[in-house]
């Protein structure tokens, strides 16, 4: 099974489309916020892997274009972001204010949980851009000296839980305005988040993709200063 | 030839904000060079929107998935992550919650306020 994934170019991009179209169904079986496509795509996909033993090197290489898709794909994300200026010009100073405490928090409520965890230099800072989106959060967890795959993988993991909450808990808090709730999903998950907040709404995926553009930016930022409290 | 000439268009695009990424010396990726590239150009009317909708469309529609190979990934990090499991779980679940009810509540605020 290891060979068959190294030698073709779909058999990863046909397995993770079969993971999600499964989650899709699950999801409209049992009409549940908490039942989520990209989670259950990402288990069974991890599943077969195991249980086939095909090595991920094996399978990277017949579903490589799948990631590929994603550069032009988050360029994309300029057009609802276009065709909801009027909003974005209405709103700038919510907007800017928002995601500017937001990222505060984020980082501030890291160097807490570190502090807690016991964390040393390198691992807090390895923790620090993880709510951005992974090219610019892994860069500066490098540059600030911290561990590159741990960083990934906190990124990816805060991406696919702010997936997953995202209708839950802003249904629950109240927050009820498509501007804030696309802010609120941006600044939180970055680009896997945004995916989730393009299925609720073109205003909220909008909104939501500022949010990568803008919070990416202030942590690149924040992130240098925040690295000096621990 | 709709669609040839839109995926032309996204993909020159990006390939220009790739270009940026390697000439200045920021840890900002080509992707996100090329999102404000391509916002300043429709603003701008250099391209027009008509041009690039559908296929933008398309890729926004699917890019769940484009995340599935990567968080597979993860499986190879598995000795790294292991030592902190436990903060691993929980700082991504805490932070996740804590930042996005935060950023709703305060934005949600100052648009209500405007309002009044």
């Amino acid at each position: 099974m290891n060979e068959i994934f190294a030698s073709s170019a779909t058999i990863g991009v046909v397995i993770s489309l079969l993971g999600y179209y499964a989650g899709v169904l699950l999801k409209k079986k049992f009409r549940s916020a908490l039942i989520n496509p990209l989670l259950i795509a990402i288990a069974l996909t991890l599943g077969f892997l195991l249980l086939f033993k095909v090595e991920y090197s094996s399978y990277s290489s017949s579903a490589k274009y799948l990631s590929w898709l994603l550069t032009p794909a988050t360029v994309s994300l300029a057009i609802p972001l276009y065709v909801e200026i009027d909003r974005l010009k209405k709103n700038i100073k919510a907007i800017l204010i928002s995601i500017f405490v937001g990222c505060i928090v984020s980082m501030g409520s890291i160097l807490v949980l570190s502090m807690l965890f016991g964390f040393t230099h390198a691992q807090y800072v390895t923790f620090l851009p993880k709510s951005i989106t992974t090219a610019i959060g892994m860069s500066v967890a490098e540059e600030l000296g911290g561990l590159v795959p741990v960083a990934v993988a906190a990124i990816i993991i805060t991406g696919i839980c702010g997936n997953v909450i995202a209708e839950g808990l802003l249904k629950a808090i109240h927050v009820t305005d498509p501007v804030a709730k696309g802010l609120a999903i941006g600044t939180s998950s970055h680009a896997i988040g945004t995916s989730k907040a393009m299925e609720i709404g073109e205003v909220e995926g909008a909104m939501s993709s500022l949010s990568i553009v803008t919070a990416g930016i202030i942590t690149v930022v924040g992130a240098n200063i925040f690295a000096m409290f621990l | 030839m709709k669609y040839l000439k839109q995926f032309g268009i996204i993909l020159l695009v990006t390939c220009i904000g790739e270009l940026i990424r390697y000439f200045v010396p920021l840890p900002i990726p080509g992707s996100i060079y090329g999102l404000v590239l391509m916002f300043v150009l429709l603003c701008a009317h250099v391209i027009k929107l008509e041009d690039v909708r559908a296929g933008a469309g398309f890729l926004i529609e699917i890019m769940p998935v484009m995340f599935i190979p990567a968080a597979v990934g993860l499986m190879d990090s598995w000795t790294d992550v292991k030592p902190i499991l436990v903060p691993m779980i929980v700082i991504p679940i805490v932070t996740t919650v804590i930042v996005m009810a935060v950023t709703g509540i305060v934005a949600q605020k100052i648009i209500e306020g405007g309002k009044h």
